[in-house]
């Protein structure tokens, strides 16, 4: 009982805060910083492409001068400037339709991510190759491989379609 | 078993009478090939769904809310909006002393549009007469409309 009730206390103070991670940027572009915005059982605001008006608008405390301005909408917008329109269009949404379909440059860093990770992971084969193997077999060796490879053409492997085949017995030479 | 076997006696029944007696029975259907089980309930013309749809956008005393769940579920819908439905909800916005979702719709409806380049253009060359009575700036002009 008590562990339960500790545990919703500790999850309403502690668990959401990193849901406010971002809060000096969502403070800096005028969203409500208090806890109503993080409370998902109220209505938000949200930037979506299939939703063109949200439930509600993105800057809801409205200084005085924007509520100036808010006034001024109830008269004609012919009166309107252009820079009152924009400022107006921002009150209520966070970001435009290009700037929702924006994409990041997320991927470079990716990538360049996946590449150091490669280059590393090769660095250590190569280091595994040079100071853990130890010396090839000597029946690698060039002197050796001369020596089977006559012996396996006096031999005659695969004389019909493999090995022997490609040798010319008359011309002594490889086909 | 047994009500396994009273489920499917019917539909054998069916299939074995054939085509003719299913228009005997059924008079709607009016050609012999109509015997497949469409539904029964009338199609919406698209008159009747432009209409439907300015005659919401065209409520007096419509409210915030009406505004935003109509356009929202008019964007969902897979089709651009006529020019005379953008019309009735431009105005809708008016009322409600709302530029900024006059130009969101405009936005939305660009696109929604998508790949279609030449949607748009007619839509604000339709709603030009509007546009610049109720004083309704497009993206464009806005300069909104690029990053």
């Amino acid at each position: 009982m008590l562990t339960s009730r500790a545990l919703v206390r500790g999850l309403k103070s502690g668990f959401w805060r990193p849901l406010s991670s971002t809060s000096s940027v969502q403070a800096a572009h005028g969203k409500d910083m208090s806890p109503d915005v993080l409370d998902p059982s109220v209505p938000q605001y949200n930037n979506r492409l299939d939703t063109p008006l949200s439930d509600v608008p993105f800057v809801r405390n409205l200084n005085s001068e924007q509520r100036q301005l808010k006034e001024k909408e109830k008269g004609p917008w012919t009166k309107l400037t252009k820079e009152e329109k924009i400022a107006l269009y921002r009150l209520t949404h966070e970001l435009t339709y290009p700037e929702m379909r924006r994409g990041s440059s997320e991927w470079k860093t990716v990538l360049g991510g996946v590449f150091i990770f490669l280059g590393f992971s090769g660095m250590l084969v190569w280091w595994q190759r040079i100071y853990v193997f130890g010396e090839v077999p000597h029946t690698l060796s060039d002197e050796w491989v001369e020596k089977q490879t006559q012996r396996m053409i006096d031999m005659r492997i695969n004389p019909v379609g493999g090995f022997a085949y490609h040798w010319d017995y008359v011309k002594k030479q490889w086909k | 078993f047994s009500p396994v076997g009273k489920m499917f006696r019917p539909v054998v029944r069916l299939s074995t009478s054939g085509v003719r007696s299913l228009t005997r029975t059924r008079p709607c259907y009016s050609a012999p090939l109509a015997s497949r089980c469409y539904s029964h309930a009338k199609v919406e013309t698209d008159e009747e769904f432009d209409a439907r749809w300015v005659t919401y956008f065209s409520k007096p005393d419509i409210d915030a809310w009406e505004l935003k769940k109509g356009m929202n579920t008019l964007i969902g819908y897979d089709l651009v909006p006529e020019p005379k439905i953008l019309d009735s909800a431009l105005r809708a916005c008016r009322r409600l002393n709302d530029l900024a979702s006059a130009i969101r719709i405009l936005e939305a409806v660009k696109d929604k549009s998508g790949p279609h380049k030449d949607i748009y253009p007619y839509l604000i060359q339709e709603l030009q007469p509007t546009l610049i009575e109720l004083g309704i700036s497009t993206p464009e002009d806005l300069g909104m409309d690029i990053l």
